[in-house]
């Protein structure tokens, strides 16, 4: 509000000066598009991750091909060659391989993005440039975590729904004529339900629950001297050792594990829901108290990160 | 209203003294010159008015407390603190783009215009840019942002002398208007002199010495004296004296001797304005020969 106020009064004193008005969701588009620029490993590594996986698997469907194509069976007969149970190992598991490969992908870019953030502009200087501009810590902060908790998952998730649809179009395309019901491989696929599983997955887990992770990780990168990598996996570890040596327990080990796993319990469930549209909606995610401990903790962590941003200059 | 003003303004980094109680008063319309050795606290003293780093004392830029309302303040303050921290992944277009996108006060047009005077491409990335280009770029940016105080800490260190002069030509001619306000740091003092309408000087953390120029014009005298005339300047007290081709040249502070007057002083030599350089040995260079003396 004071802000408000002062812009109005500063306007009417101001002698000169044509001054736009730049809303923070404006400013907020702008330092995206300049982190995306900067680190273009963000959409680079996940598409070339999905390039090799369908190229690896279009190999796989040649070869497919030709050992179909030599087994000299009736026509009749062919439909049955990929059966039912056979048909889910090669196609529905291969669906799923592609997306976790795509998720490990985008999971690792937004790491090694995370720590890197508040301290590549640090090294390099250009932090100085950053804040001659008008754009508050908050918003920097807000920015570089928007990245591995919005803009990563929306990315891999389009990327891997891409990559699913070539997969199918590959198959069918390859395996034309060689008896497998191409049909059968579409309908099989219930893309619509996967998909929306898919996003959900990448939402919550990878948006939400991740979120003390990536908070984590800002925070180290913006108050480490140097070695930002050592400082944010070091401590951890030592707290798991000591916790073993002190206690002879591993809660928080079994903590770190529950929080990469994307909470266990509460996954799980999502997980069998795959089947079933009805029992899609996971009143379980957003009832655990894991999910909104984590974000209790990514909040304080990233407060941390801005505060820090603040105070540091160059190193 | 005061562009910046300070009053007791102190800072300290551990039992490092780097600001030791600095008053500062800058008009708005002026370019000031902050000269003072490595180490003086000039960068720490910017550092403070932009809100980079907190302070103790008083400071108002712009009226604005700079540490507590730094976001509002950055919409009227523009800086370039020191050289090369343009970020050198980026594309020249991005940088256009992103200032645009950000800051309320850019000209995108004008800043296209300075960049057409060089020969820097839009579609270069800033590492592929040599280091006089880059100044280049970055100042097109901050010239092309309407801001009321603008902050140069070292602009121009590393530059050939033809960077540096074109930097100020430029400065002085496509963006300085009596409305706005610029404060000036450097080593390289003689190609200020012209520029600055004031001075200050700091050493140690403090204010040693503060005027504007047509005061320094009137208050420091600088002669060449006949050698005959030799024991009758010193008689009046110079501030410093050194040697040039065997003469003295001794330098004369009418704040510290009231008494000389420039007619009285012609008798005995040639008589001009100290330059800056000059003026700088002597008063900041002097402490340390009186303190290496009194040791």
């Amino acid at each position: 509000m004071n802000t408000q106020s002062n812009a109005i009064n500063e306007s009417s004193l101001q002698p000169q000066g044509s001054a736009r008005t730049v809303s923070v969701a404006q400013v907020m588009y702008w330092s995206i598009r300049r982190e995306i620029w900067e680190n273009r490993a963000i959409y680079i590594a996940p598409l070339a991750t999905a390039a090799l996986f369908l190229l690896g698997f279009a190999v796989n469907l040649l070869q497919m091909r030709s050992h179909l194509g030599t087994s000299s069976l009736a026509t009749a007969q062919q439909h049955d060659l990929l059966g039912a149970a056979q048909k889910h190992q090669l196609f529905q598991a291969r669906y799923e391989l592609s997306a976790a490969l795509i998720m490990g992908t985008a999971f690792i870019v937004g790491v090694f993005y995370s720590l890197d953030a508040l301290y590549g502009e640090r090294r390099d200087r250009s932090i100085l440039f950053w804040k001659s501009l008008p754009v508050s810590d908050l918003v920097t902060v807000l920015s570089k975590l928007a990245i591995p908790i919005a803009i990563l998952p929306l990315l891999s998730f389009a990327i891997t729904l891409v990559t699913q649809f070539a997969m199918l179009v590959l198959s069918s395309a390859i395996l034309l004529g060689s008896g497998v019901n191409i049909a059968s491989l579409w309908t099989d696929a219930s893309f619509f339900q996967v998909s929306l599983v898919l996003l959900y997955h990448f939402m919550t887990v990878h948006g939400l629950y991740y979120a003390p992770i990536y908070g984590w990780l800002l925070m180290v990168s913006a108050w480490a001297p140097r070695a930002p990598f050592i400082w944010a996996f070091l401590p951890p570890f030592v707290i798991c050792g000591l916790e073993k040596v002190a206690f002879n327990t591993s809660y928080f080990l079994a903590l770190l594990r529950d929080r990469l796993g994307g909470g266990g319990g509460a996954m799980a469930e999502s997980e069998q829901s795959k089947e079933f549209m009805g029992t899609l909606i996971p009143h379980h995610f957003f009832t655990t108290a894991g999910l909104w401990i984590g974000l209790a903790v990514a909040a304080a962590f990233l407060a941390v990160a801005v505060r820090l941003r603040r105070y540091r200059g160059p190193i | 209203m005061p562009c910046i003003e300070a009053r007791g303004l102190r800072k300290a980094f551990g039992t490092t003294i780097a600001l030791d109680g600095i008053n500062l008063r800058v008009e708005e319309g002026r370019i000031l010159g902050m000269i003072g050795p490595n180490g003086a606290g000039k960068t720490t003293a910017l550092n403070a008015i932009l809100g980079l780093t907190p302070f103790q004392g008083e400071l108002r830029v712009l009226g604005r407390d700079p540490w507590a309302e730094r976001d509002q303040l950055m919409r009227d303050v523009c800086f370039i603190a020191d050289v090369a921290v343009l970020p050198r992944w980026m594309r020249v277009s991005q940088t256009l783009d992103y200032v645009a996108g950000v800051h309320p006060r850019f000209d995108r047009a004008k800043a296209e215009g300075l960049l057409a005077k060089t020969t820097i491409k839009h579609a270069s990335k800033i590492r592929q840019l040599s280091k006089g280009m880059v100044a280049q770029l970055h100042l097109a940016l901050v010239m092309a942002i309407d801001a009321r105080l603008l902050v140069l800490d070292e602009p121009t260190l590393g530059l050939d002398i033809l960077f540096r002069k074109q930097f100020y030509d430029s400065l002085l001619n496509d963006y300085f208007d009596r409305s706005r306000t610029i404060v000036v740091t450097t080593h390289q003092v003689e190609e200020l002199q012209h520029i600055l309408t004031d001075l200050m000087f700091i050493d140690r953390g403090r204010v040693v010495l503060s005027c504007s120029m047509e005061e320094l014009e009137s208050r420091f005298v600088e002669v060449t004296v006949n050698p005959d005339k030799v024991a009758a300047a010193r008689a009046l007290k110079p501030i410093y004296e050194r040697q040039v081709f065997g003469r003295s040249v001794l330098l004369f502070d009418r704040g510290v001797n009231p008494s000389i007057d420039r007619k009285q002083i012609a008798a005995i030599g040639e008589v001009r304005t100290p330059s800056i350089a000059d003026l700088f040995v002597a008063v900041v260079g002097n402490q340390y020969a009186a303190q290496g003396a009194a040791q």
